[in-house]
Parts: structure tokens; C-alpha cells; sequence
């Protein structure tokens, strides 16, 4: 059970951060960046850190993707649709 | 081959020589017998039922200041680069109904569960930075319902800083009376009650609001700059 937990999150992991290089869309690209950490905190709980875990999941989920999608609404770059579809 | 290239270059070689010897000193896995020791020690000797609470705050206390340190410099610097707004220039329209009724509904939940978290660090797993990034959290999601009215930064910076001195006030209160920066005071208690580990929850609860106003400013800054036109 427990394998297959952190096979699964390594798993997700990987998908969502080869996602953040490929998706052309920084918006989505900011989401793929917090679902990498949301997976990492699941993996803390499965190596028996609960702290880091909710550390992760408080600031690498929460506050960080926040800031990165403030960041791009501040330098212009906050769009919903990308630049192939208009 | 321009000049940034050749420094990313040069850069790149210098970090892999750095972790390639940091790698060939030290042994992989769990050296020397620390661990172990604060794990037999840390509920006896500090009365927590957290470990990492009491290595967070009793045998690394000062650690953790300058945690505290590197956060506040973060933010001020972050403040110091986004500047102020032109008092005329106008705000983001508000949210949907939807996220507007869920933010009612759901504040008070996170303030609960922050404050929670932050309490109840000596016992259970989270703590300070964990509880202060949900209160942060619980303070900025009003702030995206509606963003014409923002958070008061005078009250946040207000609770930040007298966090941050009661921090270091209660150190300082060691050093005088125990003889060590931020020993811990007021006895141990029961392990595994509330009022226990002496000073250790009330050093916590101002880790905690401090990193929640300074949090909580930060994303408060960050979202009422001006976007730029498109």
C-alpha cells in the first residue's frame, strides 16, 4: 500500500513537472508548479514527516503559487487563453 | 559565446565541483548519533511531544531567528520593490458570487484551523510557519473576492513587529535569567498537555503571527499593484 502511495506520487510528480516545461500557457503552467508540490507533501506523509509535509502544503501549494500568479498578473503576462488559439 | 552564457557556464562548474565535494566528505544517510540522542532526550529534558517542535525552538531557537530574519528582509525587500499605487488608479472589479459566499464561509474556518495549528505545535505535527502561512492564507483569500477592499497594512505591520520583538524579548528573558538565549522558561509541565514546554508555545504563537502579517502583507502588495495594461 504504502509502495504504491509514493509510487503514485513520484509518478505525479514527475508528469506535472515535465507539464510546467511544456504547457505553453504560464497560467497553467503556475498550477502545474503546485500540484509537483501538492504530490511532494503526500510523499512527506509517506516518508513519516508531517511537518515538512504541511510546510509543503501550506507554502509550496499555497503561498508560493500565489505569488508566482501575482507575479505574472504584475509583469502582464496573466492570460487564460494562449497566444496560438486568439 | 556571450558573456551571460560563459557566467552561467562558469557558474554551473563551480556548483557541481561544490556538491561533488560536499558529496565526497560527507557519508549518505544518517551519520554521528544526534538524532537518536534528541529523540531519547528532547520529551524529557524539553517536554514536548513534538521533536521537531524542540529542536525548532529550544536546541536550534536561534535557527530559527534567523529564519525569521531571512522572511522579514524577503518581504520588506519585495515591499521596497513594488512601491506604492497611485491613489487613483482603479481596482480589479469584484469576484464572482460564488468565490464572494465562499470566502464568508470559509474565514473563519482558516483563522480556526491557523491558529489551531499554531497553538498545538509542541504537540502535534505543523507549528509557526505552518500555521501562519494558513492564517496568511485566511487573510488573503478576501482580498481576491474583493479586491477594492484591502487588507490594512498598518494593523499587519503593527502585529508583525511586536511578534517579532516578543520573540526576541523572551530570549532575551532567558539570557538574563537561565543564562542562554532562548532557553526555555517556565518549567516543563506534563508532556503531552496543553500548557506544557514552557515558553516554547507562546515563542510559536509570535513565530506564527509573525509570519501570517508578513505573509499576509506580502500577498496584500503584491496583489493591489497595478497590472499593466494590455
Amino acid at each position: 500500500m504504502l509502495f504504491w502511495v509514493i509510487l503514485m506520487s513520484v509518478v505525479i510528480m514527475l508528469g506535472a513537472a515535465v507539464a510546467v516545461l511544456i504547457l505553453p500557457n504560464y497560467l497553467a503552467a503556475t498550477a502545474a508548479i503546485s500540484v509537483v508540490s501538492l504530490a511532494l507533501s503526500v510523499l512527506f506523509v509517506a516518508l513519516q514527516a508531517p511537518d515538512v509535509a504541511l510546510a509543503e502544503a501550506a507554502v509550496g501549494v499555497g503561498v508560493s503559487s500565489v505569488i508566482l500568479a501575482l507575479t505574472l498578473r504584475r509583469v502582464g503576462l496573466w492570460k487564460i487563453e494562449t497566444d496560438k488559439d486568439t | 559565446m556571450n558573456l551571460r552564457e560563459i557566467t552561467g557556464l562558469i557558474f554551473i562548474i563551480g556548483l557541481g565541483l561544490l556538491i561533488g565535494a560536499v558529496l565526497k566528505t560527507l557519508a549518505f544517510g544518517i551519520t554521528g548519533d544526534v538524532g537518536t540522542t534528541i529523540l531519547a532526550v528532547a520529551p524529557q529534558e524539553i517536554g514536548t511531544a513534538n521533536t521537531v517542535t524542540s529542536v525548532l525552538l529550544a536546541y536550534r531557537g536561534l535557527d530559527t531567528l534567523g529564519e525569521l530574519t531571512v522572511l522579514f528582509v524577503a518581504a520588506t525587500a519585495a515591499g521596497l520593490v513594488l512601491g506604492q499605487r497611485r491613489p487613483d488608479a482603479p481596482y480589479d472589479p469584484d469576484a464572482g458570487f460564488i468565490l464572494r459566499t465562499a470566502t464568508d464561509l470559509i474565514f473563519p474556518f482558516l483563522i480556526i484551523l491557523g491558529v489551531y495549528i499554531i497553538l498545538h505545535g509542541h504537540l502535534t505535527p505543523g507549528g509557526g510557519f505552518q500555521g501562519g502561512a494558513i492564517l496568511a492564507a485566511a487573510f488573503f483569500i478576501p482580498i481576491l473576492a474583493s479586491p477594492a477592499s484591502p487588507l490594512n497594512h498598518n494593523v499587519s505591520s503593527l502585529v508583525e513587529g511586536l511578534a517579532g520583538a516578543a520573540f526576541i524579548i523572551i530570549g532575551l528573558v532567558a539570557l538574563f535569567g537561565e543564562g542562554y538565549f532562548l532557553a526555555p522558561l517556565l518549567g516543563k509541565g506534563e508532556v503531552g498537555h496543553f500548557f506544557s514546554a514552557g515558553s516554547l508555545p507562546l515563542l510559536y504563537l509570535a513565530v506564527g503571527l509573525k509570519v501570517g502579517a508578513e505573509l499576509a502583507g506580502l500577498l496584500a502588495r503584491l496583489a493591489e499593484t497595478e497590472a499593466i495594461d494590455k
